[in-house]
Formats: C-alpha cells, structure tokens, sequence
C-alpha cells in the first residue's frame, strides 16, 4: 500500500451540528475510530459553521448550479452528520480527444438524497464513478479532470490514494453484487476483513448493526451462514447496501440500484434511501423519474450536447425541477417530449 | 447438417476410446505386482517392473510443477489484471510462441545450458526445468482466459469498498476462478507427465534405482528413469516381451497421470471444505 502525506481539512457541516471536524485520508486507527469501527481520524476541533463553496457556473450561463438550502421539509432525524461533495469542473475521458463528460459542477448536500437523471449516454453514471474515482479503473486510458472536494480535501488532490477514498464514498451498482463464495455474514464483513479487521465479537456486532440499517436484519439473520447469492435480487441489492454501510462511509453513491429490481423490491430499498440519508450523503442515478421523485431531496439532470459529451443542465430542488423546471430541455425530458 | 456434427462429436470422442481400449487390451497382461514394485530387468529377460520410471516421471514433473505454477500462474493474473500496454502484449505473444515451440527444442536449450555447462552431465533437475518451461505458457494463457471470465462487477464490488487492487485479485478474484486455474495446471501437469523428448535430452533414463532421498541434491544430479523414455526403450527393442512391457508402461503413464489429476482435485476441494 502506497504510503502519502496527511492532508488535514476543514469539514464544513451545514446540518445540526454547527462545527468542524478535521478528517484525514491516512492509515491508522485515531481519536474517534474505535467507536465507529473505522481506521481514520476525526477530531472535533471548534465551532464554527461555513458556507459550503458556491461552485463556479457554466459560462454565462444563469442557471444556479447549487440548489438553495431551504424549504425541504425533513422527515428523519439526522442521527450522524456526513460530509457534503463537491465537484468543481469535472470532465471526464475514457481515452483518446472527446470527453464523456464536460464541466460539471455541483455540491451533493451533507445527509441528503441527490438524484441525478438524465437519458441514456447523458454521462450521469460516468460523473457518479468520478465521485469515488472509480472511473479510472474503466481502462487504462481513462483519465478525469477538474477538482472534487469531500469535506474541503480534492480527492483527486496529489497523493490522495483512490483506496482510501473508496473507504469514504463507497458504492452500490447497477446489478446486485454480492460476492458468491462468500457467506451473507462474511458478505456484509467483507470490506472489513479484506483491510484486516478480525475481532469477532465487533464482527458480530457490525454483522448485525449493518443489515438492520440495510432493513435486512429479519430476513436472513437465522442464515447468516447460507451464501449469499442464495437470496432474491432485491435481497442481494440491500445485502450490497448493509457491506457498504459496514465500512461506515460518508457518502453512497448508487447507480441505478433498483433497475434489475422487481416494483416490492424497488419500494424497500427506495424506502431505505431514505433512512440513509439519516447518516450519509446519498447521491443516487437513475433513469426513473418517479423514483427520482420520491426519493431525493435535490435533483440535476444531464444532457449530452450536439458536441457530444454530457453537461449538467439544471439543478435544483427535486419539487421545483419536477413543477417548474427552468431550462426548456429539463421541461422537455420530464415531460416526455424526448429522450 | 446435424447428422455431420454428430458425426464429427462421435469420431472425436471415439478416437479417444479406441486408443485408450486398444492401450488396456495390449498392455493389461503386462501388469502384475512386480511390474510396479521392481527395477527393469535387462532387455531380453522377463520380468522386471516400472518402478524407477514411476518415481522418476513424479520427481521430474514435480519440479516442473513446483517451479512453472508460481510463474505460470502469477504471469497470467500479471496478463488478466494489469497487461494494458505494449509489455503485455509482448508476453502474451511469446506465450504462444511457447506453447507452440517443439519440445524438443527445449529439451535442446536446456540440454546445451545445464546438462553441458552447469551440471556437466545428463540430470533429472534439467529434465524437471525442461518440463518446466513446457508448463509454463499453457498455465499462463488458461489462467488469463479464466480471469477474464471472472465478472468485473467483482472486481469494482471489492475495490468500491476501499480494498486495494492486488488484496481484491487475492481475495476476490482468485477464490472464484480456482477451479479453472486448477484445470490449466492439471492440464499442464498431464502435457509434462507424457513429454519423451526434452527428456531424451537432459534426464536420459536410468535403468537402476537412483532415489537416494536423504542426499537429494546428489540425486537430482544423475540421470533418471521417466515413464514415456522407459516407453520408448521397451518399444525400441526387438523382443516381444518387451513389446507387451511398452503398452503396460503406456497403461501405467496413463493411470499416474489420471491419479495425479484426481488427486488435485480432491486435494483443493479438501481445503475448499474445511475453510
């Protein structure tokens, strides 16, 4: 594992709990690690409440790329303040001249759902990998641009090791991925026990704690020794979804989790969303705009241009993109005139 | 049309019961107990066994396997995993240059480096290096191929977890594709087990027992006895004993080699069921 320098932030958290934290991107267990089961520091340093970066705007164009902050009604307590992201600019290749992606910039709110919509080839998915630099493992040749910030630190920064910060922003895909030589116990530790955590009795504990918070617990936890491939699909997506809440990450990002999923399956696991937000930072791509709907507080919807890459059009509060969107293109997706 | 492909499905699989009936009913009246527990008796003579030939095919391609598996196998998780640019491709490319070398031109390299320079004489380590080097690119292409398969929503599961790159290939990956690496080393294994002309070359046969195991490096140093030379010899001679101690040594490489897969297999479920 490659070694890197600390790079101590200032995290911003705009909800309930008006004061800093200084996270590190590095190894080693910390000040508040044991408590959450996790291998890095946080230090509660003062409080002081900031504005989260306004992001730059497309050239001329009028259209606020950041939503404003109130006149959500919430619905859930916040029970741990996550970080907020923030993209600054992001494009995005898979190799050779023309970018998948061009100039995208916007914050994903701390402890909210954002959903990002979009038609196909929109770049929507392609900007989400960005998000955990899962991008780059496309192929060699993909390569991203431009700054993205959890909690104030560029995870694109030199040195920043895009291991680590998958432990901060983890991911739930398209398919349901559990891994099928594996328990659905080993299943749920196995981002722990793959980076060497082995106590049992905490084993035990984030076993549990984690499908609870997957809305899983009931289901399987007299079989927890059974493999995991051997429960339904909507079972395996909230499986994928209690492995990544066990390595405790700040962000989820999920793209298009429900789409391989029957309508009772999509209903869990849209009613979960909404207690993750609870903990975490939700960023969530979909091509279901009633989804989109239902379960996100903020929504940005994506087009790819005549030149070919996608660009964020309009972003906004979820009622207001759906009631009044303000680009005639948004008005025209949602209401079906194309895509 | 169906009734040709079927027709080519049976030849091709009655090519193989042909050759293995043929091989039963020439070389069972060969096999008693001496021939698996005695040292060859002198050409023209009856009796005698096997033995030495056994031992000497185990040893060599023991070696083989001991140095080509490492190797074979990390450079096809190297071609599957990481082989992105012009290096890969290279090593992929003589990789199948290997695969298709004769054999005996190996056994000619290996013959003219250790066998003349190194040892200064025929030796069972060259035979096992030159069952080695014909190990090596077979277990590296089915490796390759069998990573690829793999699904790589495996491979992003365990990375978007934060696990680094080289833990996922370890952990992840190679877990689920054992049993096709296992079938490419088998594979490998049962290629050297018959291999008769880099053996020609470099171990040369040994008529005695020479396994003096408590000083191995002694023994690995003189020529050893393998099944196909001990094959070959039997069949060279002109006696018809000896003919029928040909096709039993053919039945026996065939029972070795066919333990030896079995043997693998059970020996990686084993530990498959006690994890």
């Amino acid at each position: 594992m490659s070694k890197r320098p600390d790079i101590p932030t200032t995290v911003p958290v705009t909800h309930d709990a008006p004061k800093l934290e200084t996270a590190r991107l590095r190894e080693g267990p910390g000040a508040g690690a044991a408590s959450r089961g996790v291998e890095y520091d946080r230090e509660v340093q003062g409080d002081l409440r900031r504005e989260p970066p306004v992001p730059t705007q497309r050239g001329g164009d009028p259209i606020a790329t950041r939503p404003g902050d109130t006149g959500l009604t919430r619905t859930h307590e916040i029970e741990k303040s996550a970080y907020s992201v923030v993209a600054k600019q992001v494009s995005a290749w898979y190799g050779g001249d023309k970018p998948a992606i061009k100039d995208v910039s916007m914050t994903f709110e701390a402890n909210r759902v954002t959903a990002l919509i979009g038609p196909s080839g929109c770049g929507k998915s392609t900007f989400l990998r960005c998000l955990n630099r899962m991008h780059e493992e496309t192929s060699g040749r993909a390569r991203v641009e431009g700054e993205i910030l959890l909690a104030d630190q560029n995870i694109y920064g030199k040195g920043v090791d895009p291991v680590r910060v998958r432990r901060f922003i983890g991911m739930i895909f398209q398919k349901p991925n559990p891994f099928p030589m594996m328990s659905i116990y080993d299943n749920v530790v196995a981002g722990l026990k793959l980076n060497g955590m082995r106590r049992r009795a905490d084993l035990d504990e984030i076993v549990e704690r984690s499908l609870r918070g997957a809305a899983l617990w009931n289901e399987v936890k007299d079989k927890l020794k059974a493999s995991g491939a051997s429960l339904s699909g909507g079972q395996q997506q909230r499986l994928c979804i209690a492995r990544t809440i066990a390595v405790e990450p700040e962000v989820i990002l999920m793209d298009e989790p429900c789409s391989a999923l029957d309508p009772i399956s999509t209903y869990k696991i849209e009613e979960l969303i909404g207690e993750l937000r609870t903990k975490y930072t939700v960023v969530i791509v979909t091509h279901n705009m009633q989804q989109a709907s239902r379960v996100a507080d903020y929504t940005a919807f994506m087009l790819a241009g005549d030149e070919g890459y996608g660009e964020l059009v309009e972003y906004g509060e979820t009622q207001q993109i759906f009631t009044n969107p303000r680009d005639k293109r948004t008005e025209d997706y949602i209401t079906g005139r194309f895509g | 049309m169906t009734g040709l492909i079927g027709g080519s499905a049976l030849v091709a699989v009655g090519i193989l019961f042909i050759i293995l009936g043929y091989i039963i009913y020439r070389g069972a009246p060969a096999l008693n107990l001496a021939f698996f527990t005695e040292r060859p008796a002198p050409l023209g003579q009856t009796g005698g066994g096997v033995l030495p030939a056994i031992l000497g095919t185990l040893t060599m391609v023991g070696i083989g396997a001991l140095i080509a598996i490492p190797v074979g196998v990390g450079a096809g998780i190297y071609l599957a995993e990481y082989g992105r640019g012009r290096f890969a491709e290279v090593v992929r490319f003589v990789a199948d240059l290997l695969v298709g070398l004769p054999s005996i031109a190996i056994g000619a390299f290996v013959w003219a480096i250790l066998v003349v320079r190194v040892v200064g004489g025929y030796n069972a380590f060259a035979g096992g290096v030159a069952l080695a080097i014909i190990m090596v690119p077979i277990i590296t292409r089915t490796v390759e191929e069998i990573l690829k398969l793999v699904p790589n929503s495996l491979r992003e599961a365990s990375l978007a977890l934060g696990t680094p790159r080289w833990k996922t290939i370890l952990l992840v990956v190679l877990p689920v594709a054992r049993g096709g690496i296992l079938t490419g080393v088998i594979l490998s294994l049962a290629r050297a087990g018959g291999e008769t002309a880099p053996l020609l070359l470099t171990a040369l046969g040994n008529q005695f027992f020479f396994f003096r195991w408590s000083d191995p490096i002694n023994t690995l140093q003189q020529p050893m006895a393998a099944l196909p030379l001990q094959i070959y010899d039997y069949a060279r001679s002109p006696y018809a004993d000896s003919h029928t101690k040909a096709w039993g040594a053919s039945l026996v490489l065939i029972i070795v080699i066919g333990i030896l897969s079995i043997g693998v297999r059970l020996a990686v479920r084993r530990s498959n069921l006690q994890r």
